[in-house]
């Protein structure tokens, strides 16, 4: 990230109508250009104005490291409730925090096809920056690279983060135990159907927004309200929904689980929506909801502290660990019959009638 | 969305369920066939099972448009991408169906052809207008309920004179599955069959009407529901079809009657019947072929029936030799009876047409209700 042009000799990058081209991932004085007027600009922290190419950074003592990383490939790039940029730092923050770490640093990798307009990387990296400073966690190095037309969605982002846990602190899939209790921090399905909605041929009109957001505040409160051990699990139920998130971690602690349908909200949109599409809310997508397996004489407590954080408030318990030598997600229908909570075989597809 | 809680709400299912267990005679069984795909799939979904008392009996029908598409018409779809290049666009769950030689419409795709997912026709015809210089192709699939979309299409590219869209026309029709299961002569060599009345099928009756359905109480002395298919709805329809039983009666019922009624939708009738006309004979998955229940475009349409514009061959493709759909989807047996079930057969790759979209029976079996086939896990 090493800029000695001096920006005067050049001229200031046309965020209005200019357009990605392949200079811009050649390494040449234009690649400089993009990173410093855009990215060092928007995501600014005194890592990433090392300039270096990598970033030297501080661990915090009785600690261990926790580091996570996730590619982004979004359609559309822009949704109700957030973008691309704000996903990429969200995901990757709750991935690292679903193992109880604090997130520290991030890195972002950015490919961008050639044609792509400025403007809308403009706001795509704005709202990563914004998204990065909302949750006190910088972007402290990164690399572009830019592939021909066609060749590319217009961008995909891959960062990194990298956290710190406690040495006595942990947790996991593997570590439901039967008996056990599953809580869920609130309404599920919104980020994935909020998608859907602006998908082109698809567009219903809708007032869904995505649920993405950081989550690490929610689980630094979450374990604050119980003893080291009383949360044996967190996950976030992204791409599979909550029925998928549930199955492996079924499958990883060698558990069943019981839940009851009607403890799992779903906002009426999401469920119209769905019903619309013939789809199910349990497979659908989420980015801002957290999945925590407690043990059962914590659980009131830790519930509580969910109920009190902003992105808990709706949370609820929603099943218990069961001891199954199938693994099977089951569940209690709102009807009072039973079903299994399957894992989803391959993509959700609308059905036809 | 107050209005679909409406039709969702436990303690209505409950009473609705005692009902039941209190008018099903418990000396005698009753075995309902629910025809359509939707309802299958509420029953699983909601658990409507567990609610039933054990005489009474649900038995899944042919009526998932999906499943019953034949592989051969799969392999035409995907030799019109990748042979002829054409841009080929179906409804969602076609994708994933298992074509021959290892493919499917999404591994096809993968395989460099053009195949996209559409949620209307007219999605298509948008796709042909904006890609002069291609050969659009809409692979169109379903009963009466997808048919009208699908007309409407063709006649309005022939008033375009759009000369790169066409339709692959796989429509069927229901009464005719419903007289081939009560009828074919697979079912005398199977021994008795064990129906004693069907939930009609609701989006597909809100086209056609109740009348349709009329000659299978009135021929063959079986009592028809039709039904909607949120779960309220279903279980509605259980009762009125106990109590047709009980009295010996052998009507059409209306439980639908916020949508359906007797006529069906006289305009949606009329231009499919503009641009259709009956085959004489059509293919069904897991049935085989069955005598005037399917649709072709009109010679008036042929410049937009894919089938003449391409000259493409048909070929015939068994399921699984040990396969027992047939059986199954005409209520004879069960899907845990196959020895394919669950081992060889699974939703991740299905052998027969009851697997192949989650509303077959045995996907729905799988899915949603294999726990019942096993000794159940009690709480800790
Ligand atoms: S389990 Fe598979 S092979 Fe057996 S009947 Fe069902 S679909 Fe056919």
């Amino acid at each position: 990230m090493n800029t000695t042009a001096k920006a005067s000799y050049q001229r200031p990058l046309d965020f209005k109508r200019g357009r990605i081209d392949m200079n811009h991932g050649a390494g040449g004085r234009q690649a400089a250009q993009l990173i410093e007027e855009l990215f060092v600009q928007a995501l600014d922290n005194p890592y990433l104005r090392q300039g270096n190419d990598g970033a030297l950074l501080d661990i915090p003592a009785g600690h261990r490291l926790v580091m996570a990383t996730d590619a982004h490939v979004i359609s559309p790039l822009f949704f109700p409730g957030g973008d691309i940029g704000s996903l990429s730092v969200h995901g990757t923050l709750n991935d690292v925090a679903m193992l109880g770490a604090r997130p520290l640093y991030l890195s972002a990798s950015f490919v961008l096809e050639e044609g792509f307009a400025l403007a809308d990387l403009q706001r795509i990296v704005a709202s990563m920056a914004h998204a990065s400073r909302e949750a006190g966690v910088p972007v402290v190095t990164g690399d572009t690279k830019v592939v021909e037309r066609g060749k590319g969605d217009g961008v995909y982002i891959s960062t990194t983060g990298i956290g710190v846990v406690p040495l006595d602190c942990h947790i996991s899939g593997a570590n439901a135990k039967p008996g056990d209790v599953v809580l869920l921090s609130g309404s599920i399905g919104e980020h994935g159907m909020a998608v859907l909605s602006q998908r082109e041929s698809l567009a219903f009109g809708t007032t869904l927004v995505s649920d993405s957001a950081a989550l690490h505040t929610l689980v630094a409160a979450m374990l604050a309200a119980a003893p080291n051990g009383a949360v044996r699990t967190l996950r976030d139920p992204t791409r599979g929904g909550l029925a998928t998130t549930l199955n492996e971690i079924t499958r990883q602690s060698a558990v069943g689980m019981h839940l009851q349908e009607d403890a799992i909200a779903v906002l009426p949109q999401v469920a119209g929506a769905c019903e619309l599409l013939g789809l199910d809310p349990l497979y659908i997508a989420n980015e801002g909801k957290l999945v925590a397996v407690v043990d059962a004489p914590h659980a009131a407590s830790v519930l509580a502290a969910m109920q009190a954080h902003p992105l808990g408030h709706a949370a609820s318990q929603i099943g218990v660990v069961t001891a199954d030598p199938h693994h099977f997600v089951q569940m209690s229908t709102r009807f009072g019959g039973r079903r299994v909570v399957d894992w989803l075989s391959g993509e959700p597809l609308p059905r036809i009638c | 969305m107050k209005h679909i809680d409406a039709y969702r709400n436990g303690d209505l299912a409950r009473g609705l369920a005692a009902t039941i267990a209190a008018e099903a005679k418990p000396e005698r069984q009753y075995n309902f066939m629910e025809f359509c795909g939707g309802h299958t799939h509420a029953l699983a979904r909601y658990g409507i099972v567990d609610l039933l008392p054990a005489n009474v009996r649900m038995v899944h029908g042919p009526g998932c448009p999906v499943c019953v598409l034949p592989i051969g018409r799969i392999d035409m779809a995907i030799a019109l991408a990748l042979e002829h290049t054409a841009i080929v666009c179906t409804y969602g769950d076609v994708l994933r169906v298992p074509a021959s030689a290892g493919l499917s419409m999404q591994k096809a795709k993968a395989r460099g052809a053009d195949i996209r997912m559409v949620y209307s026709p007219a999605d298509v015809l948008q796709i042909a207008r904006n890609n002069p210089s291609r050969e659009v192709v809409f692979l169109a699939i379903g009963f009466e309920t997808t048919t009208p979309p699908t007309a409407l299409v063709i006649q309005q590219a022939q008033r375009e004179n759009l000369p790169n869209f066409s339709v692959l026309c796989c429509h069927v029709l229901t009464p005719s599955a419903i007289g081939h299961i009560l009828t074919s002569p697979e079912v005398a060599e199977w021994g008795t069959l064990p129906l004693d009345g069907f939930v009609g099928p609701a989006h597909v009756s809100i086209i056609i009407g109740s009348a349709p359905y009329e000659p299978f109480a009135t021929q063959f002395n079986k009592p028809v529901v039709i039904s909607g298919f949120e779960p309220l709805d279903v279980m509605q329809s259980i009762l009125m079809l106990v109590r047709q039983v009980n009295t010996g009666r052998a009507e059409v019922e209306n439980q639908f009657t916020r949508v359906v009624t007797r006529e069906g939708n006289r305009a949606a009738q009329a231009v499919c019947e503009q641009v259709f006309e009956l085959r004489d004979s059509f293919e069904w998955r897991g049935l085989g072929e069955v005598a005037h229940s399917a649709l072709q475009i009109r010679p008036a349409y042929a410049a937009w029936d894919a089938e003449k514009k391409f000259t493409l061959p048909y070929l015939r493709v068994p399921d699984h030799k040990q396969c027992d759909c047939g059986a199954i989807l005409r209520g004879v047996k069960r899907p845990t009876d196959c020895k394919l079930f669950a081992t060889v057969c699974t939703p991740d790759n299905p052998m027969g047409s009851c697997m192949v979209s989650s509303e077959g029976s045995c996907a729905a079996h799988y899915t949603y209700g294999r726990f019942r086939d096993i000794p159940l896990v009690t709480h800790p």
